[in-house]
């Protein structure tokens, strides 16, 4: 599903974000991605979503060489995957209902079929009855909350999150990954990057180890997926 | 289908938020468009009254005093045999006389007179044709044999009308640089909206919006305060006309006249409205085109 080809990102001014990353997520898997900030998560992340470009390999999404992808795929690329930001992205000028609304109308999604999606999405989170709020007024777990409620709302079969538990006390983080899990179940492939190796403990999943911009040796929370 | 009504009303919305800033933004545009239009209006008055006097050009042929009776009736066959007179039309001179009496009240002092000043006359009906046309048809004949003097009437109604185009000149020009002025305003508006709503653009480029879905609520406000401008310049030309007919009405009432200045024809209203309006979405479509491209994600 997602596959990394001696992938090597250089930021411009000379900072070497990867170095010679090479791995492969088949479909349905979940994977966590760890390392210290800066060791090159995000811009990992990124490049699956084309919003960074690699200098050299390839990066694969459903087979497709998203490196090389015209400036006019983008968007299909993307609504193909959910993404959920270090840094929510929310929109603050709008309701939590319309947050969740936006991926759907930017399908040109079907009215009255979204108005229900988007139900769904927010229940899923634990946020239907906050539907009318403004973002502002939600929790720091909630925002994360509503953040995943956009990702999925589309249905995406690839969910990528970056740090989605990053400032959240232990119990918002498990109440979190508890729903990635769930995801995980009914057959979306999830990519999760995380500094915070606690939250691996209990899972028996797949772990990638960013060092500095380079993949250490593979190793997973209990034993290989 | 709902999702772009969704668009409008988010643009209709935004719109209403920035009461102050919008309003001055479309009487800027009304103002702007006001001037050419309300020019184009009192030009389009100006032809309709100088094509209701003028008429028909024509001729006059006044002959010599002493020019005999078979002169005159050469001079007529002649005249009738030229390609570009339509008709001719003969006045004798005492003819000339007796109308002169009836139409001045001047009956006394014609009455005084010891002989009979006027000279025989011939009115020359012209085929259609422009003003250099006629001139040199009255040139050619005022050379005929035992013609006094000729004379073209009406020339200066088509001194007016050549004046006319060059007011119409005068208002395609104003009406380029003014549209030229809307395009900027809505420009600039478009740009100082692409850059508050940054935010918003660059998230509903990460979740895959196209440029196309990004670009349209933009492309709906310029056209919508392109419309709402040009509504204003209607506003203001119909106002205007109002007021100068209220004054008009007592300068024609001294004169003895009926005239009013007509308004703007239902087609004219809807090109103003239509034009405000491609130009509103042009100005937007421009700004679009040249900022959206500098907001990507990071």
């Amino acid at each position: 599903m997602i596959k990394f080809n001696q992938v090597h990102k250089r930021y411009p001014g000379g900072y070497q974000a990867l170095k010679d990353v090479s791995f492969n997520i088949a479909e349905g898997e979940m994977v966590f991605l760890t390392g210290h900030s800066g060791a090159g998560k995000s811009t990992l992340l990124k490049l699956i979503a084309a919003i960074e470009r690699p200098n050299l390999g390839s990066v694969l999404v459903n087979n497709q060489n998203v490196g090389v992808l015209k400036e006019r795929a983008l968007p299909y690329l993307r609504r193909n995957l959910g993404i959920i930001f270090q840094d929510h992205k929310l929109l603050f000028d709008r309701s939590v209902f319309d947050n969740v609304m936006l991926p759907l109308q930017i399908c040109g999604f079907d009215y009255r079929e979204s108005h229900k999606r988007v139900r769904a999405a927010l229940d899923k989170v634990g946020l239907l009855k906050r539907e009318k709020s403004s973002p502002i007024a939600l929790s720091g777990g909630e925002q994360q909350r509503l953040c995943i409620a956009r990702a999925i709302v589309n249905r995406p079969a690839i969910l990528l999150a970056d740090e989605p538990t990053g400032n959240l006390d232990a119990e918002y983080a498990h109440e979190i990954m508890a729903i990635f899990k769930s995801f995980h179940q009914v057959g979306v492939t999830l990519l999760i990057s995380t500094h915070d190796e606690s939250v691996l403990q209990d899972t028996g999943v797949r772990v990638l180890n960013l060092r500095q911009g380079e993949l250490q040796a593979a190793s997973t929370g209990s034993g290989q997926a | 289908m709902r999702h772009a009504l969704a668009q409008i009303y988010g643009v209709l919305r935004r719109m209403f938020e920035s009461k102050l800033a919008g309003s001055i933004n479309i009487l800027v545009i009304g103002i702007a468009l006001s001037l050419p239009a309300g020019m184009y209006v009192l030009l389009q008055n100006a032809q309709g009254l100088v094509a209701q006097i003028s008429g028909t050009p024509q001729i006059s042929l006044f002959l010599e005093m002493d020019a005999k009776t078979d002169d005159a009736d050469n001079l007529g066959k002649q005249l009738a045999l030229h390609p570009a007179i339509a008709s001719v039309e003969f006045v004798a001179r005492a003819q000339a006389l007796e109308q002169l009496k009836q139409s001045t009240g001047l009956a006394d002092v014609i009455g005084g007179l010891s002989r009979n000043p006027l000279p025989d006359a011939y009115i020359v009906h012209p085929r259609p044709g422009s003003a250099q046309l006629l001139d040199a048809l009255r040139a050619e004949l005022a050379k005929l044999p035992k013609i006094e003097h000729a004379q073209l009437d009406s020339a200066w109604a088509y001194k007016l009308e050549t004046l006319l185009r060059f007011g119409h000149m005068l208002v395609l020009i104003l009406a380029g640089l003014l549209s030229l002025a809307l395009v900027a305003v809505t420009f600039n508006t478009i740009r100082l909206q692409i850059l508050t709503q940054r935010e918003e653009i660059e998230v509903a480029k990460l979740i895959g919006a196209t440029n196309g879905f990004i670009r349209r609520p933009f492309l709906y406000f310029g056209a919508l305060q392109g419309l709402l401008g040009g509504i204003a310049a209607w506003l203001i030309i119909s106002l205007s006309l109002l007021l100068l007919n209220w004054q008009l009405d007592a300068l024609s009432q001294l004169y003895g006249s009926q005239f009013t200045l007509h308004p703007l024809s239902p087609g004219d209203s809807l090109t103003l409205l239509l034009f405000s309006m491609y130009l509103g979405w042009l100005g937007a479509w421009l700004s679009v085109a040249r900022h959206l491209s500098q907001i990507e994600p990071r």
